[in-house]
């Protein structure tokens, strides 16, 4: 840490996810000094915990690898990760910025050898699985994780398992007294990206997110797909590990509701769109989608998705607002209540599987960020001159799909180069 | 003394490498057999120790090819990582001692792996040279905008803000484009709760205020030739004069027309005056300035129906099948020229699905409710002139019944229609086909239907005029990660060219294009690629002598590089090249090569494997993996420890396009028992970032089965398979397979 260098020319880039690595790499690739800060011990953000991308059922880690060749490759951009920011002060061309570095206890020395892992009993849920599955005290956070260095959690610090990681560590590249570390750098302009989180589903009391086991989110269903992730690639019931062929996709689970966020999450219509095909691939006619929502938003060019989906005779579309689901005790089956408003039919229709297409909530809260900036009423950063050379990329900015926010965090690079160019011009 | 050759070899014996292979054979093998100059072992290579053991080599012991054998090449990118020399990585760890069960049977044939993994790595060194890169000294920084609407001003106005000089080649007589006519737009502020000025006068005024921007008004481009960093443009105004200028990156900001209301008969367009289109309420609002809205035959307005989706989002022939995406909340911004002026007015949006994404979308369809504007879910029929206004017949969606809704007004929101120029693909699809002749040309030209278009860019391109469209015309990227990534290196389309938006988006659009123009001038000027094989230096040679002028480089290549000189030899253009290396792959007679990437460094690695005699029953399968999906899927494999065949050698090529085929024929005359070649997903949904590299790379696979017959071998032992990233049981599971299948007919006749 002691070797970062930063100037009133440098470009500080917040949040390692997709929008903060396009940031970082774009502005690098421009020739910029940038410094990119990940609060996570791994950059790849919350596209890395995608299955496949809509539309074109590709998959993340495909343009994620792309983007660790860019960053690997680039010597203007320096990678700072478990680090947040905590203070900011200054003008835009002259800020002072506090970063906290947590420990990882691990050492530039790791090798991924995966040694320390082996001998750690401690096990924790996996962030990368949302809980979904455990994963080691020693860890390395995912397979695609750069830095490709382990973890240890702190909650193993102080205890035999620490010693054991250290013993089996052949390359001294544990250390266990390492501190958290705070740093005081100088930037010219700050890209925030911090990005999105799945809204709270337990807010969502009609629901059941946390009474009933078969009621589980699109970013759960997400990790299901993964064939290496917490169900080996199978789409199951979490009450009794049988295949869930009979899937309810909610929309606006969260999202365009004064009680809950008032805001349109943009993705979930495509996502879920992207996930009745799940149901297809594993399925095929075998499976049935079942797709309650107020609007389908297949935005632009990509409503020809829609029209695949709807094509397709195991996917039913139901325009309706699902008032209330409750569990069939005997089967464990979510039971949906509500009106079909076309044509005003009530229904209770049980399902194996219902999963909440969970809103998008900026996340940082609206009071925490470091420094003043505009934030509206939804929690996105304003695009505001108010906010000086602070420049949100991404989901910080507003409720945006994977195109859309690589696109703003390009923009977002290039306001602020023009800081930093100018600051140089002055100064050179 | 500079010009030697001096290859280090440095073998690590970390992560289990010591105990699982003799790494002082590892060492006499590449000493040996590979003829490095040095070669070393160290315990743990990666560490501040081992770098520094390689970093002295290289000043004092004038190595400048060094092969590291140890972790994958995606590992430890930062230690491995030095100056002016070539590396190369033998895989041993990912590659060798992780796939493989460490049992005392096995030992043997690992360790054979290791040592072709040796030998392998030292002679990609050998053959490689550190790229030079080519400092390009003449470049020009300059930025060239076609379009002057709000994408071509945005991205004038950023760029400059940046610091660099602009140009805006316009068209019509004014800047403002399509924008210029509207009253307000949607708003791109909190609360989002009213329209709020276009903007439009204010950026024209940054435009003109701006000593970086220079506007050519009247004008279109007649030719532009080059290549990122050298663009020349000859802009030519309406009077015929032409000036000839120079320019670093180009951004096509070309925008869209709006479709053509007239093929709309059923819903009262041109049968009523009106019937009028969204562009055209806006003209009309922006005419009365404030004023009420009144009918064309001047009456006032008391109800107005909005009809979502006209023409759009419909498999009828002459519609549009996409969404346009602006044009729910443009009814609700026009909703609201009226609920704003008197809140009697009935105002109506008869839609399908309301689109109002994000903060401000719901936002503004919130306030757009506060107001009274009427929302029914529907679908319109049929919009007939009746005696006293319009009657818009409609099935209501939630009664489910057809219903007769009348209005003084009927507003259509119809689409985006791109303004892409010509569509090159259908034109070039032809030339192909006639210059290699055979009985299919007359087929393909039937297919070809040719609609004048002008050309946007008047490119002198070999490939043709224009950027390539992606779909429905417009000239989008192809990829979810990387909106802009262009198949024409140094052009970059923004704004409703390159997919539909509205103006929120085309600001935010164009300010990305605008750096992305800014990065291929300072690539240009460095010699660097563009994404995504940023930063390389190599670039494409040819040697002329051999070359037999076939063109299938220049017709091949995904980017529109290699144009055709005088004499009909190749023209390389290297800015615009993405080193891909199609052109190698295409190249019959293998006398296109880069210098840290050739037929050689592939060639050489395959041929030193030591190829057992038939009787030892060890046999070799050749893997060549793409580097962005199947290398890393089999990386991923081998940290699940996920087990294959020790008999295969993987060799990561930049893109399977690049695979020439005297690799295989190479194969299989020295021995090997199969090939198995590993790219992406092909097709529509294509996922290989040089476009065609695997499409090609099948399509040539599939015609070497005359090679096999010569041979007398089996076409089995070549597949070609799609692989994805994801695929980590899978891609193991291909060379398994493949392992299988050779057991199964037995081993290659051609071992000596």
């Amino acid at each position: 840490m002691a070797d970062i260098i930063a100037t009133n020319e440098t470009i500080l880039v917040v949040g390692g996810g997709i929008s903060g690595m396009t940031a970082a790499i774009e502005a690098a690739e421009c020739g910029k000094q940038v410094i990119l800060v990940e609060k996570n011990p791994a950059v790849g953000g919350r596209v890395s915990q995608l299955y496949k991308y809509f539309p074109k059922l590709c998959h993340p880690s495909c343009g994620l690898e792309i983007n660790l060749r860019r960053l690997k490759a680039n010597k203007n951009l320096r990678l700072l990760t478990m680090t947040e920011v905590t203070e900011v002060s200054g003008e835009p061309g002259n800020y002072s910025v506090t970063l906290k570095t947590a420990p990882r206890y691990v050492n530039e020395n790791c090798t991924a050898c995966g040694a320390c892992a082996e001998v750690v009993d401690a096990e924790f849920d996996s962030e990368h699985n949302y809980g979904l599955s455990k994963r080691k005290g020693a860890y390395l956070p995912n397979l695609m994780a750069f830095p490709q260095r382990y973890v240890l959690d702190p909650r193993i610090i102080g205890t035999p398992d620490a010693t054991k990681a250290k013993e089996a560590c052949k390359y001294d590249a544990i250390d266990l007294d390492m501190q958290e570390e705070s740093h005081t750098l100088t930037v010219g302009a700050i890209v925030w990206a911090t990005g999105w989180k799945p809204y709270d589903a337990n807010k969502i009391q009609p629901y059941g997110y946390d009474r009933i086991a078969n009621v589980i989110t699109s970013v759960e269903f997400e990790r299901m797909m993964d064939p290496h992730g917490p169900t080996g690639g199978k789409l199951l019931r979490p009450s009794d590990g049988k295949e869930a062929k009979d899937i309810a996709f909610i929309q606006c689970a969260g999202s365009r509701d004064r009680n809950y966020l008032k805001h349109c999450s943009r993705i979930c219509c495509m996502a879920s769109l992207k996930q009745t095909t799940y149901v297809r691939e594993q399925y095929g006619d075998e499976g049935k989608s079942s797709v309650y929502y107020i609007d389908i938003r297949a935005i632009d060019r990509i409503d020809d998705f829609y029209q695949k989906v709807q094509a397709d005779e195991t996917v039913t579309f139901i325009k309706s607002k699902v008032a209330k689901i409750e569990e069939d005790k005997e089967t464990g089956n979510p039971v949906l209540h509500g009106v079909n408003t076309e044509g005003y039919h009530r229904y209770a229709t049980p399902h194996d599987l219902v999963v909440l297409a969970i809103g998008m909530e900026p996340s940082v809260p609206a009071g925490d960020f470091p420094i003043k900036v505009s934030v509206n009423e939804n929690g996105f950063i304003e695009q505001d001159e108010a906010n000086g050379a602070i420049f949100a990329a991404g989901c910080s900015a507003d409720a945006l799909d994977v195109n859309r926010a690589v696109q703003n965090a390009t923009a977002s690079a290039l306001r602020a180069i023009q800081v930093v160019n100018q600051v140089a011009g002055t100064e050179g | 003394m500079a010009d030697e050759i001096k290859i280090g070899a440095y073998i690590c014996q970390g992560c289990g490498i010591g105990d699982r292979l003799d790494t002082a054979k590892l060492a006499q093998v590449a000493q040996r057999d590979a003829k490095a100059n040095v070669v070393k072992e160290h315990e743990f290579l990666c560490s501040a120790e081992g770098v520094k053991m390689i970093q002295d080599d290289i000043d004092n012991e004038g190595v400048n090819r060094v092969a590291i054998c140890a972790c994958s090449r995606r590992a430890k990118t930062d230690a491995f990582n030095f100056e002016n020399v070539a590396i190369t990585r033998g895989n041993l760890r990912e590659g060798v001692i992780w796939v493989r069960p460490d049992t005392d049977e096995a030992r043997e044939t690992t360790q054979d792996m290791a040592d072709d993994y040796v030998r392998m790595a030292v002679v990609e060194a050998k053959f490689q040279k550190p790229p030079q890169g080519d400092q390009n000294t003449q470049y020009t920084p300059n930025i060239l905008i076609v379009g002057g609407g709000v994408s071509g001003m945005t991205a004038a106005v950023e760029a400059a803000r940046a610091g660099y000089q602009c140009s805006i080649v316009e068209k019509t007589g004014a800047l403002g484009g399509a924008a210029a006519n509207a009253w307000k737009r949607i708003p791109q502020h909190a609360p989002y709760a009213d329209p709020e000025d276009t903007g439009v006068a204010e950026l024209v005024a940054a435009v003109e205020g701006s000593d970086k921007i220079t506007v050519h008004l009247n004008a279109t481009l007649t030719k532009t030739s080059g290549a990122p960093g050298r663009f020349s443009a000859d802009i030519t105004t309406e009077s015929g004069s032409t000036t000839t200028e120079n320019f670093g990156a180009i951004i096509q900001a070309s925008g869209y027309t709006e479709y053509d209301a007239n093929k709309l008969p059923e819903l009262g367009y041109g049968k009523s005056p009106n019937v009028v289109t969204q562009a055209e309420l806006d003209a009309m609002a922006k005419e009365a300035n404030g004023g009420p809205l009144k009918t064309q035959d001047g009456k006032d307005v008391n109800s107005v129906v909005f009809v979502q989706c006209a023409g759009q989002r419909s498999e009828q022939k002459g519609h549009l099948p996409y969404c346009s995406g602006h044009c729910c909340l443009t009814s609700i911004k026009q909703a609201m020229y009226f609920k704003d002026q008197n809140p009697d007015i009935d105002t109506n949006v008869i839609y399908s699905d309301l689109r109002t994404p994000g903060a401000g979308g719901e936002d503004f369809y919130r306030s757009g409710q506060r107001k009274g504007v009427t929302f029914t879910k529907g679908q319109v029929n049929e919009v007939v002139a009746g005696g006293d206004g319009l009657e818009v017949k409609f099935k209501d969606l939630i009664l489910n019944e057809d219903a007769v809704e009348k209005a003084d007004l009927v507003v259509l929101a119809t689409g985006q229609v791109a303004n892409s120029g010509v569509d090159i693909e259908a034109v070039v699809k032809i030339e192909v086909e006639d210059e290699e002749g055979g009985g299919e040309a007359t087929e393909e030209k039937e297919v070809k239907v040719e609609i004048p278009v002008d050309s946007i860019l008047s490119l002198d391109y070999r490939q043709g005029p224009d950027l390539p469209q992606l779909k429905y015309g417009f000239n989008d990227s192809h990829f979810i990660c990387f909106p802009y990534e262009t198949r024409r290196t140094g052009i970059y389309t923004t704004g409703p060219v390159r997919r539909p938006m509205d103006m929120q988006q085309a600001i935010e659009d164009a300010t990305g294009a605008a750096l992305k123009a800014i990065q291929a001038v300072e690539n240009a000027a460095k010699g660097r690629a563009a994404h995504p094989r940023s930063g390389d230096l190599s670039f494409p040679s040819f040697r002329r002598e051999g070359c037999t002028q076939c063109k299938r480089c220049t017709v091949e290549c995904p980017f529109g590089a290699i144009d055709e000189d005088e004499e009909r030899y190749p023209l390389f253009n290297e800015e615009r090249c993405r080193r891909c290396g199609t052109c190698m792959g295409a190249c019959p007679v293998r006398v296109i090569s880069f210098e840290n990437y050739s037929v050689d460094t592939v060639g050489q690695q395959l041929k030193i494997v030591d190829i057992p005699d038939e009787f030892e029953e060890k046999p070799r399968i050749l893997a060549l993996a793409c580097e962005n999906d199947a290398y890393p899927a089999l990386d991923m494999a081998a940290m699940n420890r996920v087990e294959y065949s020790a008999f295969v050698r993987v060799i990561p090529v930049r893109c399977l396009g690049s695979v020439n085929l005297i690799w295989i024929t190479d194969a299989l005359n020295s021995g090997y028992d199969g090939v198995v070649l590993m790219g992406c997903q092909k097709g529509e949904n294509y996922q290989c970032h040089f476009v065609k590299g695997s499409e090609m790379a099948h399509e040539r696979m599939s015609k070497v089965d005359a090679t096999l017959q010569s041979l007398s071998l089996e076409p089995e032992r070549i597949t070609t398979h799609e692989v994805a990233i994801t695929d980590i049981e899978r891609a193991p599971q291909l060379i398994n397979e493949m392992a299988e299948t050779i057991e199964k007919i037995g081993m290659s006749p051609f071992k000596f």
